[in-house]
């Protein structure tokens, strides 16, 4: 609530964070998930640009309007912006929010599959697995995230499974199509007996007995009845398929499968891609990338990057971004890739994209959220200063036109220890 | 377990007691000794910058001159000769060099192979015998990416696996062949431990001890039983009564030095007699405690507490004491002991009076960084309504307060006269996702101008991999 407090007091340097006082709102509680922001810088990530002192109308949690001097209907809330950043709630990137809750606790986990017997099984689906009571959903959305790609993790096999998208509002299920999870490279080769190459040669085998090339009852099938059905459903192009992958020639190789097959891919890390910036740019493959990654962390990431999201997006390639370690717990970092992207050359409003509209799109969710639109669900962000900087923080949250509590575990431990020192 | 039998054995006979040992701690003699020169540099005058000055001052539209590798002055309108070189720092900010205490480059490098692997002895619990120096490859690419986020020198720590996991070295982020022309002169050593989980997982794991809290804790005092022992036994004795016959004093042990040179117990006795300074891996807060405790046990300091994530729970305890934090802004819940952390932990350690709130990194890409986890930290508080933490005070955590957890703030860590000049131009606030270092001087020579293309030192390792 402190991010609500905050604006509703008058003088901004006389705020300061009290437990009680952060409780009051300013006036009474309007009707939730109707509110008018008023004079906010209006980052609406659509072909309407940035807007100066515009406003935002959200009737029944969806975005009414957007505009200068919009006035507020009775019963609804009005938010003084100051003129400070709104966007639309951010993407969290490729997480296991909800479906972990201590990386190094097996019993808190649910993000992959390890199976002796027939480890591919593209029909896993982590989606069934999400709690959306898991502590790490608060963490995550006080920081202005507002949705995340849940993904399947690799485990037991190459092709990890299934996720969705999950918008951090507390529902339960997700939104939008599934995507499939799959790894290709050096990272992938142990459970590929020991080679890339055969990647493709099982990947092949894989769409042979989706197309029902391979009699249902081979011995040699790798994929259940169900796994058939799922994959079979990607290669008609129900879904996105998302590959981690990161050197430049199994990037090509994946464009050329992608080609031949007609499935629709993005590629996640992508260390090399910009080397292939022209190819995914042509084929409309979009990027998320790990847009702190430079070091030649393997002999797959030879090529990486600091600039690797500035180049994509200069070829035209869709970028978002994705991290690469303790993606979950430390979601909120995030927005540190997209400033860093910023600071080697991508254009700030293509940084916001990559965290908002991108996502959405390349998610298929992208007719609900990601950009401030009339009609699109009211996820939105009251921001302290410039979003892509780490410098700054999320003031108010909203999703679906309702008031998020800025509130977590972290905050509440945050506020015992600092209530603790100051009674000292 | 065989081979680390034949290993010490090995540097048993090879080992040979030098006599240099009279008066300091025999205990830290370097067979391994800084090659490190300071290269050539010309004198500069950075003008007209925002300088902060690691001592918690900042200076507007101020000049800092750099001469002979040393800094010789910091102030407004400084006047130099016409040999001077300028860089005009308009709208610029100027800081110490960073110094990261954690870093694993060199001993963890990129890329991570197999072969590469040289972060952890985890063959025993307790090796206070093995030096990370040894294992630092010097064309880790990470170190001059590190160089252009801005960082002059770090501590390279052995892991955390072991109770004990051995010696830490300073380097200088200098491009060189081998590691000791990396060396910080005269920096101390540090002693890495480590508390909770990774001990008690890799041992545990295996069966043998330790397997738990209280098995950690019954392996560090074991450790330091032995070497209180070795210190009684190595120290010099009260000189023999002449008697009438001549001699020694006839005794069994006469001569006796205390036995043959121990490795393990040279380091842990460096630890105990404050030489060698000693940093502890520890999450949670009580575990900080009780090893507060046992530095008490057995007479030693600690340094500094690493990773900390609970470290704000203990502020004022650790502020009291001395003893810094060293933590990340934002890792947590990796791991069950890293489940408290919260965004706001530097603030809050760096708060009490007399605290010494650090910014670590343990990562070949947080080093990059360390200006933007401490740009976190300070707006975490800002918006946990704290007092607003200025630059000044910001930099201290990456700069002066990772000096003095080293050990090295005579040297370096801040902008004063006779300091090693080790600085950085930043093209702006360094508190920023934007914030970018321009130019980055190590005892004056500059190392890294990133408006200069090819100034970045080029690891042997990158060199023909674009080659197509």
């Amino acid at each position: 609530m402190d991010g609500l407090n905050r604006i509703c007091s008058a003088g901004r340097h006389a705020w300061r964070l009290a437990a009680a006082a952060a409780l009051l709102l300013c006036g009474p509680v309007a009707a939730a998930q109707d509110v008018l922001i008023r004079d906010a810088t209006v980052h609406t990530v659509s072909a309407r640009g940035s807007l100066q002192h515009a406003d935002v109308l959200v009737r029944g949690g969806v975005i009414a309007a957007v505009g200068p001097g919009l006035s507020a209907p009775a019963g609804v809330q009005v938010v003084e912006a100051g003129g400070r950043p709104l966007t639309p709630a951010l993407f969290a990137g490729i997480t296991e929010i909800g479906i972990e809750e201590v990386s190094g606790e097996a019993s808190t986990v649910d993000s992959h599959l390890k199976l002796g017997e027939q480890p591919l099984r593209p029909e896993f689906d982590v989606t069934l697995a999400y709690n959306p009571a898991s502590v790490l959903v608060p963490v995550a959305r006080v920081e202005g995230l507002g949705f995340t790609a849940l993904g399947a993790t690799t485990g037991g096999g190459f092709v990890a499974g299934q996720g969705g998208v999950l918008r951090l509002d507390g529902s339960p299920d997700p939104i939008g199509p599934r995507a499939l999870y799959l790894r290709l490279g050096a990272e992938a080769a142990e459970l590929t007996g020991q080679s890339r190459a055969a990647q493709w040669m099982l990947l092949q085998q894989m769409v042979d007995e989706a197309r029902g090339r391979v009699a249902a009852d081979s011995p040699h099938a790798l994929l259940t009845p169900a796994g058939r059905r799922t994959l079979a459903g990607y290669l008609a192009g129900q879904g996105r398929i998302i590959v981690a992958v990161d050197r430049a020639s199994d990037i090509r190789q994946l464009l050329r499968w992608a080609q031949r097959e007609k499935v629709r891919i993005a590629v996640a890390g992508g260390a090399e891609a910009w080397q292939l910036a022209t190819e995914l740019a042509a084929a409309q493959v979009p990027v998320f990338v790990d847009a702190l990654g430079n070091l030649p962390a393997s002999f797959d990431q030879l090529g990486a990057t600091l600039e690797n999201a500035a180049r994509l997006q200069r070829a035209g390639v869709p970028v978002s971004f994705a991290q690469r370690e303790d993606v979950s717990h430390n979601a909120r970092k995030i927005r540190q890739l997209a400033g860093n992207a910023v600071a080697h050359g991508l254009p700030w409003a293509d940084g916001l994209a990559g965290l908002t509209r991108v996502p959405a799109q390349v998610l298929g969710v992208a007719d609900r959220i990601g950009s401030i639109e009339p009609g699109k669900q009211a996820d939105l962000v009251l921001w302290e200063g410039d979003p892509l900087d780490v410098a700054h923080y999320a003031e108010q949250v909203w999703l679906g036109g309702q008031a998020m509590p800025m509130r977590s575990r972290q905050t509440e431990l945050r506020d015992r220890y600092l209530q603790r020192a100051r009674v000292r | 377990m065989h081979h680390l039998v034949r290993a010490g054995l090995a540097v048993a006979l090879l080992s040979a007691v030098s006599s240099q040992a009279v008066g300091a701690s025999r205990f830290l003699q370097d067979p391994y000794p800084s090659t490190y020169r300071p290269q050539p540099s010309e004198a500069v005058l950075i003008h007209n910058a925002t300088v902060l000055t690691g001592t918690g001052q900042r200076l507007d539209d101020a000049d800092v001159l750099l001469r002979d590798g040393r800094i010789e002055a910091v102030g407004r309108g400084l006047q130099a000769g016409a040999e001077v070189r300028r860089v005009d720092a308009h709208g610029r900010w100027v800081t110490p060099g960073l110094i990261d205490v954690h870093s694993h480059l060199g001993v963890y490098p990129s890329p991570g192979v197999s072969a590469h692997s040289d972060g952890n002895e985890m063959t025993a619990p307790v090796t206070a015998n093995v030096w990370a120096e040894h294992s630092v490859w010097p064309q880790d690419p990470g170190f001059a990416e590190a160089l252009a986020g801005g960082v002059t020198s770090m501590q390279v720590l052995p892991g955390s696996a072991n109770l004990v996991g051995g010696r830490g070295v300073t380097l200088k982020n200098v491009p060189t062949t081998t590691y000791q022309a990396m060396k910080f002169p005269g920096a101390p050593w540090g002693l890495k431990m480590a508390c909770g989980e990774n001990p008690k997982r890799v041992y545990g794991g295996k069966g043998t001890a330790p397997a738990t809290r209280m098995g950690n804790v019954a392996g560090y005092r074991a450790a330091f039983i032995d070497a209180s022992e070795y210190i009684a036994k190595n120290s010099p004795k009260p000189a023999p009564r002449k008697r009438w016959f001549g001699g020694g004093d006839g005794s069994d042990s006469s001569g006796d030095s205390g036995g043959k040179r121990d490795l393990k117990l040279d380091t842990l006795a460096g630890a105990i007699q404050g030489d060698i300074r000693v940093h502890i891996h520890c999450y949670r807060a009580d575990e900080m405690a009780t090893m507060l405790d046992l530095a008490d046990e057995f007479g030693f300091k600690v340094a500094a507490f690493h990773h900390g994530v609970e470290a704000y729970k203990l502020a004022d305890r650790l502020a009291a004491e001395g003893v810094c934090g060293a933590l990340w802004a934002d890792w947590w819940g990796f791991k069950m002991e890293a489940f408290d952390g919260i965004a706001e932990n530097i603030a809050l350690v760096d708060r009490p009076a007399n605290s010494c709130a650090v910014v670590h990194s343990d990562s070949p890409e947080g080093i990059q960084r360390l200006n933007q986890e401490a740009a976190k930290a300070v707006a975490a508080a800002r918006r946990a309504g704290m007092d607003e933490i200025p630059p000044e005070r910001a930099i201290t955590w990456l700069t002066h307060n990772a000096a003095r957890a080293l050990g090295i703030e005579g040297q370096t860590g801040s902008l004063e006269a006779g300091k090693m000049a080790d600085v950085v131009v930043w093209n702006g606030n360094p508190f920023s996702s934007y914030a970018l270092a321009d130019q980055v001087f190590i005892d004056g020579h500059r190392y890294y101008d990133r408006t200069v293309p090819g100034t970045k030192p080029v690891s042997d390792f990158r060199l023909g991999q674009e080659v197509q």
